[in-house]
């Protein structure tokens, strides 16, 4: 039984639960069974709440007693990245600058999420302030992918799409500033969604990058990647930069890709994405794609995006200059942790060493690239460069969309790279999110589906599928297609 | 203690000098609510209790801008004579300091909503001098710090400091001049002759409240001086805390001597930030910056930029009131004023309260001499400005109103403003309170007329043989006797009567 509701998806549990089949505490109890059962392994919880998660699955469980309509996901526990404020409950972004800080409100997604009856889990982990591909950069230790787990689960919402690949939830959030839900999704053989920037409140999402930051929903299936989706995107006046547009409908979209049938739809491979440095069985299980979606009806043909290959560099000098100017306000002086107050050091003593104790070293390098990037003199140069080349990727991505309804590439160049492998080397590691980029800089949604395993490491691999603004459920059409035509490729044994 | 400082005599500073001002005033918008956040927008209040996660800046939180606080930018800077961005953004200005919540302020930078205006402004001899505007753009203000321990309340010295965000985020709109040129000798009357004309102005706008004293108007005084032998510019400083119309004058005035005093024992003025003391009059520098300050400008990524559309900046510019300098020409005409007197209320700060007390149905005759005379000494004796008196412009027309009733005589109208004055209440509360109605009932009168003839039977006999002027003496009585409360014209013809 219990394996049963583990493995189930989120649509499957939803229908029992709703039915009065099984309960959502029974479902939550299972799933927090399964979190005590593998977490040491794998370590994708920073916090669960038992208490919490059990309480709501109560509420959910009486409503279905009484009769009461519920939402459509309503019951089905949820792992949260610990980049969202929860009220009362620990909120880290990973960093030990905010231990012990218990937010006093929610993040927008987290009251939809609890508003629809959803169950939160838990807290999962991520690369500090959601700086990183690999989830080391946790001051609470990595996370380690279920498939291996000497390998990275990906970054930075690791934890998130591990604690999928190991069936401690099915369905998790993530938040994607470079690819943060996607590349963690192609390495650990769940579902990642990057919605349109804008389609989904950041109200409450610990800033990292604020106009590249998206959050959106992660899964083991498009469908339920498609049901969390639409209960947490939607306008919000909290967030200037929400999109006051109806939600694109992304449930309807999944289910008639499940019909199978693409004719007529037009692909484009993006060849910026390929060649040197691709890993051979990434390039291989790309292919069987590309003929999957051929055998679907979809055309498909070569499309050149010549300004992606500045996209990496341009994403280092917006992001961290904007996250040296977000991350200012973690001082020691009003909430988190506070280094040297010993009644003989002065406020800007006490702030420095605060910061310097409580940032690790991936998250200072980014503030001093970013403080250097800004700096009078070298602002035009680097930042307003990189800004006219965020001005290119969009007019590539408007220009190809022209003649293709999506764009496709691998997630990632490589699967799963050894814990520790790329630790000391940040330009490999950065490596990870050169296909994933473009996306964030443009504010177009892109999504990660698994194409199987790669057959040199047996490693999932991940199909990127991109689409317009506001077109989000261009993509799930595309990718639920692809996904019942790809079948299952089995799981990772824990 | 202050260092002492030489100063130049200012004629010598005239002579040798030429003083360039520059004057940037931030003003505090009385919108309802924060500037992007939800939070009353109120002056006081227990410490911290006007906060939110967005004023806070708490993680996560994201600020949404208050349009109401757009209009106010927008009409002030129309009432400015400026012309209105078509697309401006909001920056980050990034600099570490307790009392700013995210360690960024948030504030327009180099794309302004409202830029090149004037405002012309009129020194007390009536001249007019016509004062360019740079630009006007929105920001939030910070926290304030209480730095507790020290001897001057700065951070100097102190052994800790206290933080009160309820204002931060609070908006202001910060106002500031192109360089002023040619103003001589007359430099320090400029600069307070502006600081007058804007506050009047965003008063008429009511867009703040414009309270120097509770910081809801604040001005930073840019001076420099130019000698006359080469012309070139010279290097300024920038006097904060200069919180009166009168500290505005002598702070300007006090750099012009200390400036010149520097420059002629070959010296060089350093280009810094000076603290204005009222009690002193004098500035003394700002603490030291070991390094340059570069804040690291860049657009601020959670606000979308603002395009107001033409259409909304016309029917704005419909909605600007009278304007303080129309208004003076309009009551001159009105009331036939003659530019002297014009010029007289307006410098005793007297007009506004005029028009109103005429508003609230007195005649500017009547109105007139309250607040030129009684008043302005009320406000004299206790040290304020004549707005400050606790006493409103409506209770004054009562006053008025009662003894053109006969229900007051002057005398007691004026007992009647002192009660208002004492916080006993309104004029008809405290009429009633200190029981200062005339006696206007005649047998009273008579009695007491009686009273008094018998009294002083030989003045009583002169008023009988035709010396009238001799009743004044027996009026004089009745007036103690009824201790004041009579009205004296009535009480001589009483006496007159008696004595036919």
């Amino acid at each position: 039984m219990t394996n049963d509701l583990i493995h189930a998806t989120a649509a499957e549990l939803a229908a029992k639960i709703h039915s009065g089949e099984v309960s959502s505490v029974e479902v939550t109890q299972a799933h927090l069974d399964r979190i005590a059962e593998t977490d040491g392994k794998v370590h994708a919880f920073l916090h669960v709440d038992t208490e919490g998660a059990l309480a709501q699955a109560r509420r959910v469980d009486e409503a279905v007693k009484a009769g009461e309509q519920v939402s459509p996901l309503a019951g089905v526990p949820l792992a949260l990245k610990d980049v969202m404020t929860t009220e009362g409950v620990p909120t880290t972004v990973g960093s030990k600058i905010l231990e012990g800080w218990l937010p006093p409100y929610d993040a927008t997604v987290t009251r939809k999420l609890k508003e629809a009856g959803v169950v939160i889990l838990g807290k999962t982990n991520m690369d500090e302030f959601a700086m990183g591909s690999s989830t080391e950069n946790s001051a609470y230790g990595p996370t380690h992918n279920p498939w291996d787990l000497d390998r990275i689960p990906g970054g930075s919402g690791g934890g998130s799409s591990a604690s999928l690949a190991a069936f401690q939830a099915p369905l998790a959030i993530g938040t994607d500033t470079g690819g943060s839900i996607r590349q963690p999704g192609a390495v650990t053989g769940t579902v990642g969604v990057k919605p349109t920037y804008g389609g989904v409140s950041r109200y409450g999402l610990v800033a990292f990058s604020s106009s590249l930051d998206q959050a959106g929903p992660c899964a083991r299936t498009v469908l339920d990647a498609a049901l969390l989706h639409e209960v947490i995107a939607g306008y919000d006046h909290m967030d200037s930069t929400s999109i006051n547009a109806p939600v694109p409908p992304v449930v309807a979209a999944a289910r008639e890709g499940l019909s199978g049938d693409l004719s007529g739809l037009r692909i484009g491979v993006v060849t910026q994405f390929s060649g040197e440095g691709y890993q051979q069985g990434v390039a291989r299980s790309f292919e069987a794609a590309v003929s999957q979606l051929k055998e679907l009806g979809a055309e498909i043909a070569d499309v050149s995006c010549p300004s992606f290959d500045y996209a990496l560099p341009a994403y280092y000098l917006i992001a961290p200059s904007e996250c040296s100017s977000n991350l200012a306000r973690f001082d020691a002086m009003r909430y988190g942790l506070r280094v040297g107050d010993d009644g003989t050091r002065s406020t800007e003593e006490v702030m420095s060493l605060t910061r310097e104790a409580g940032f690790g070293p991936e998250v200072k390098r980014r503030i001093m690239i970013g403080t250097y990037a800004l700096s009078s003199g070298y602002y035009d140069a680097y930042y307003g460069s990189a800004q006219k080349v965020r001005t290119l990727i969009t007019q590539d991505f408007a220009k190809a969309f022209e003649n293709f309804d999506v764009l496709i590439s691998p997630t990632t160049p490589t699967t799963a790279f050894k814990i520790g492998e790329r630790a000391n080397d940040p330009m490999a590691m950065y490596k990870a999110d050169l296909c994933t980029i473009p996306a964030n800089l443009a504010g177009t949604p892109a999504m990660s589906v698994p194409s199987g395993l790669s057959d040199e490491d047996g490693m999932p691999v991940g199909l990127q599928i991109m689409a317009p603004a506001l077109q989000d459920h261009r993509m799930y059409r595309v990718a639920a297609a692809y996904e019942a035509a790809r079948g299952a490729f089995g799981g990772p044994s824990l | 203690m202050t260092a002492l400082v030489e100063l130049m005599d200012y004629d010598e500073v005239i002579e040798k000098y030429d003083p360039v001002l520059g004057l940037e005033v931030h003003v505090e918008l009385h919108t309802n609510t924060k500037m992007f956040c939800g939070c009353a927008n109120v002056f006081g209040g227990e410490p911290n209790t006007n906060t939110c996660p967005i004023c806070l800046g708490l993680p996560g939180a994201l600020p949404v801008v208050n349009a109401k606080a757009i209009e106010s930018a927008m009409r002030i800077g129309l009432a400015l004579n400026c012309e209105i961005a078509e697309w401006c953004r909001f920056a980050r200005k990034n600099y570490f300091y307790p009392d700013m919540p995210k360690n960024f302020q948030t504030s327009q930078y180099d794309e302004p909503i409202a830029f090149n205006g004037w405002l012309d402004v009129t020194l007390d001899d009536g001249e007019v001098i016509r004062v360019e505007i740079e630009r006007a753009h929105m920001e939030e203000d910070t926290g304030k710090s209480l730095h507790v321990g020290g001897a001057t309340g700065r951070i100097h010295g102190a052994e800790h400091s206290l933080l009160d965000y309820n204002r931060a985020g609070v908006p202001l709109i910060e106002i500031v001049t192109k360089m002023i040129p040619g103003t001589k000798e007359r430099a320090p009357e400029v600069a307070r002759a502006y600081v007058t004309a804007l506050r009047d102005l965003l008063k008429a706008l009511d867009v703040s409240d414009v309270r120097m004293d509770q910081g809801s108007l604040r001005c930073d005084a840019n001076v420099s001086l130019s000698p006359k032998t080469t012309g070139a510019l010279g290097t300024r400083t920038e006097t904060k805390n200069v919180n009166s119309l009168r500290s505005v004058e002598r702070a300007v005035r006090f750099e012009m001597t200390r400036q010149a005093a520097v420059l002629e024992s070959g010296g060089e003025v350093t280009q810094e930030t000076r603290h204005f003391d009222e009690s002193s009059g004098s500035t003394s520098p700002g603490r030291k910056k070991e390094t340059a300050e570069d804040y690291r400008y860049f657009p601020e990524p959670d606000l979308v930029p603002i395009a107001p559309s033409r259409e909304w900046v016309e029917e704005l510019r419909l909605t600007l009131p009278e304007l303080p300098w129309e208004r003076r020409a309009r009551i001159q005409k009105d009331w036939n004023l003659t530019d002297e007197v014009l010029r007289d209320l307006v410098n005793a700060g007297a007009l506004d309260l005029i028009i109103a007390t005429v508003e609230a149905g007195a005649k500017p005759d009547e109105a007139r001499p309250w607040w030129v005379s009684y008043l302005a000494q009320q406000a004299n004796t206790r040290g304020v400005e004549l707005t400050d008196l606790p006493i409103t412009p409506a209770q004054v027309a009562r006053v008025i109103e009662l003894v053109n009733t006969g229900a007051l005589t002057n005398k007691l109208a004026r007992e009647a403003v002192n009660g208002v004055l004492e916080g006993e209440g309104g004029p008809d509360e405290v009429v009633e309170k200190r029981g200062l109605k005339v006696v206007s009932d005649d047998s009273a009168l008579e009695k007491a007329v009686d009273e008094a003839l018998a009294a002083q039977p030989d003045v009583a006999q002169k008023i009988r043989d035709g010396k009238v002027q001799a009743a004044g003496a027996i009026v004089g009585a009745v007036m103690k006797a009824t201790k004041g409360q009579a009205d004296a014209a009535r009480v001589r013809e009483i006496v007159l009567a008696r004595c036919s």
